[in-house]
């Protein structure tokens, strides 16, 4: 390999869009090892077989963010926003809980299938509702899923009676707690739904009409696509990924905590959309990113509770985050950037001039 | 322009009813302002009818008690959604400010002083917001919505438990109750300090929104920000000033939450700027900016205050479905607006 194609390479993939991410996620560990040098030790579970550690908890921790990012993502191509899949998460987690609890069959994988359908049935509709408030009658998508996100709580806790219920069934359990040739259950599930969206968007055209819808969508409607339906189906799609994300998030203490189960988690998911490099103006999208962002989220979780700092302040360092991703974005920023780098010439330029005006 | 003129009384009701009509044709966006006045007073002559001693004094006052901080939320929100943009900030920036707030009295800082801090650190959060929107083109959502997260944060970061306000701390004052009328029984009028700031809130806002070139230019903005700009108005500037003005009043409607309650705790104002978009948009103020009445905005806090004090009255109703209905009520009223607004497309 000549130098020149190794720094092309280099270049390539500097540019991608998961590259910083992965730097973060890399900085991010450093600290967790410069705190305590046995952080990434992973060890294996003598009786089970199972891998232990942190690297693994992150993991599993990831998996829900990765869920309600793959959905955020589709969403935020189409140039709208979810603000509703914290909240779904809470009801899809209410609605497995309650009817777990009512059915009472622990061992039963029957029972924890239609738990989970049953779920995913609800965040559907409910993400359909999102859909037609934004497809159909015309509403800005971020008032729609607001007013979503506002009853969304509420209607986990009608479903509940305000209770936190817990309930019992093994193969629902194992979905969070379970282990799969020695990896957590939960990361496999979501590796696999990640690559089946992104299998299904990407072979498709249907990435790229979405794409076309966010980037303007008269334009897209002329060239022959339907706003209307695709959006539709993102929303719906957004809504059952939210059910999954609660599915998981409630499974791996078998109780739904309505107040908590999901709460805030739609920073989490725009964020990991945006640190997977997507313009959060829509019209493009990058699942892998939306990955990375999703692994970067759960390392960032993960070691402001290591570095000792109360759980309920990490919003705190997400907004910084965010914010920081927001600048990077902007236009202004990046023109920064760029007259920086045209100076010089620029200035050896006049200088030539210069010179020959003196000759 | 303002939904007051529709309601002035006249000689003749038939008059009224003329005049009203004739503003609806002329103005279609006054219907959701006007549709909001007739909920607000339905929902007084049922809560009457149904379970009595709503249209009485202590009723009436304590509703303005317990909502000065909402009424002052939901004029800041008016503003914001007037040029188009949204304000998601303002709860958690009640979180943190009266957090610090508390922390500082009880550190023995002097009460004016920590009432300016307090103010103070709403206005900073709403002056990074509105750089982010102004100089960066973040989308207001995005960039309130960082703001909230970093407020919350920020407030968890100070304290995870409630903090007491001193019980002699001269903050208090500003919830003291005072009696105005002394009724019989408990039926008196009372009123607390922080509602004469609320209601001076109000009236500013009303000044500078509908009789000064500032407010001229904020609903310019809405209605069209290029052709504001082609005017020559200062488009950028009143940007700016907007978030910072809805910062400033959301770290105010901090102090007069929490010279009410005594405490401050991380987790206040979860859900308020809902509460608070929801409270303008019930009063007439459309999403997509341009249209908005302080007025109407202060009619729909009191709209939202009200369902409060029906659904505690009629306790059949299970209070997690609050969220529920005000969902609901924000929901019809944003169809209400859709409709109309596409009519007019």
């Amino acid at each position: 390999m000549t130098a020149a194609s190794r720094t092309s390479l280099w270049r390539e993939l500097i540019h991608k869009p998961f590259f910083w991410g992965i730097v973060a996620i890399l900085a991010l560990l450093a600290l967790n090892v410069v705190k305590d040098p046995a952080y990434l030790a992973m060890s294996v579970n003598p009786n089970n077989g199972n891998l232990v550690g942190n690297l693994i908890d992150i993991l599993r921790q990831a998996a829900p963010i990765m869920m309600i990012a793959i959905g955020m993502s589709l969403v935020i191509a189409t140039g709208g926003i979810d603000l509703s899949v914290g909240s779904l998460m809470a009801v899809a987690g209410a609605v497995s809980m309650e009817f777990l609890n009512a059915a009472g069959d622990s061992g039963s994988v029957g029972v924890a299938f239609a738990a989970a359908g049953l779920a995913l049935l609800i965040t559907a509709i409910l993400g359909a509702v999102n859909g037609v408030l934004v497809a159909y009658v015309g509403l800005q998508p971020f008032i729609a899923t607001l007013v979503l996100m506002l009853a969304g709580r509420g209607i986990a806790k009608v479903i509940t009676g305000g209770q936190n219920t817990a309930a019992s069934s093994d193969p629902f359990r194992w979905i969070s707690n379970g282990y799969l040739i020695g990896i957590p259950v939960v990361f496999i599930l979501a590796v696999l739904i990640v690559i089946l969206v992104g299998w299904v968007v990407r072979r498709s055209a249907l990435g790229l009409m979405i794409e076309a819808i966010g980037i303007n969508p008269k334009a897209s409607r002329m060239a022959g696509i339907k706003p209307k339906g695709l959006l539709l189906t993102t929303y719906i799609l957004s809504g059952i990924l939210a059910g999954i994300a609660g599915i998981m998030s409630v499974g791996s203490v078998m109780t739904v905590d309505i107040s908590r189960t999901g709460y805030q988690l739609e920073l989490d998911a725009i964020l990991a959309v945006v640190i997977g490099g997507a313009s959060l103006a829509g019209g493009k999208f990058s699942l892998s990113g939306a990955f990375v962002g999703a692994l970067l989220i759960a390392t960032l979780d993960k070691t402001v509770l290591f570095l000792g700092v109360s759980s309920s302040a990490t919003p705190a360092f997400k907004a910084i985050v965010i914010v920081v991703l927001c600048l990077l974005q902007s236009e202004r920023v990046r023109s920064w950037f760029r007259t920086r780098r045209r100076e010089k010439p620029a200035a050896s330029e006049l200088k030539t001039m210069k010179e020959e005006v003196q000759a | 322009m303002t939904a007051l003129t529709a309601a002035r009384v006249r000689d003749e009701p038939v008059a009224i009813l003329d005049r009203v009509r004739r503003m609806i044709q002329a103005n279609p966006s006054v219907l959701p302002t006007i549709a909001s006045v007739v909920i607000f007073v339905g929902m007084v002559v049922y809560g009457e009818v149904a379970y009595g001693r709503i249209l009485q004094a202590s009723t009436l006052s304590n509703l303005l008690i317990n909502n000065a901080h909402l009424i002052v939320l939901a004029v800041a929100l008016t503003f914001v959604i007037i040029t188009g943009g949204i304000d998601l900030s303002v709860g958690s920036i009640i979180a943190f400010s009266s957090v610090a707030g508390v922390m500082l009295a009880n550190a023995g800082w002097n009460a004016i002083a920590v009432m300016v801090v307090m103010v103070g650190i709403g206005a900073l959060f709403g002056v990074v917001s509105g750089v982010l929107i102004r100089y960066f083109n973040v989308q207001p959502f995005i960039a309130t919505l960082a703001m909230m997260f970093l407020g919350r944060g920020l407030a968890s970061l100070l304290s995870t438990k409630p903090e007491r306000l001193g019980e002699d701390s001269p903050i208090r004052w500003i919830g003291v109750q005072l009696k105005v009328v002394d009724g019989p029984k408990v039926n008196d009028l009372v009123i607390t300090p922080a509602v004469i700031i609320a209601v001076i809130v109000v009236l500013a806002a009303f000044f500078v929104l509908h009789r000064t070139r500032t407010g001229r230019t904020v609903y310019a903005i809405g209605g069209s920000e290029s052709s504001a700009l082609l005017m020559g108005l200062s488009v950028q500037r009143t940007k700016v000033l907007v978030y910072v003005i809805s910062g400033a009043l959301a770290g105010l409607a901090a102090v007069l939450y929490t010279a009410r309650l005594g405490t401050a705790q991380n987790i206040t104002g979860i859900g308020w700027e809902l509460d608070a978009i929801a409270a303008a948009v019930i009063g007439g103020t459309l999403l997509t900016g341009a249209y908005g009445y302080v007025l109407g905005s202060v009619i729909g806090a009191l709209v939202l205050g009200l369902m409060n004090v029906l659904i505690t009255r009629d306790g059949g109703i299970p209070p997690e479905m609050t969220t529920i209905i005000t969902g609901g009520i924000l929901l019809v009223f944003v169809l209400l607006q859709r409709a109309v607004t596409r009519k007019k497309e």
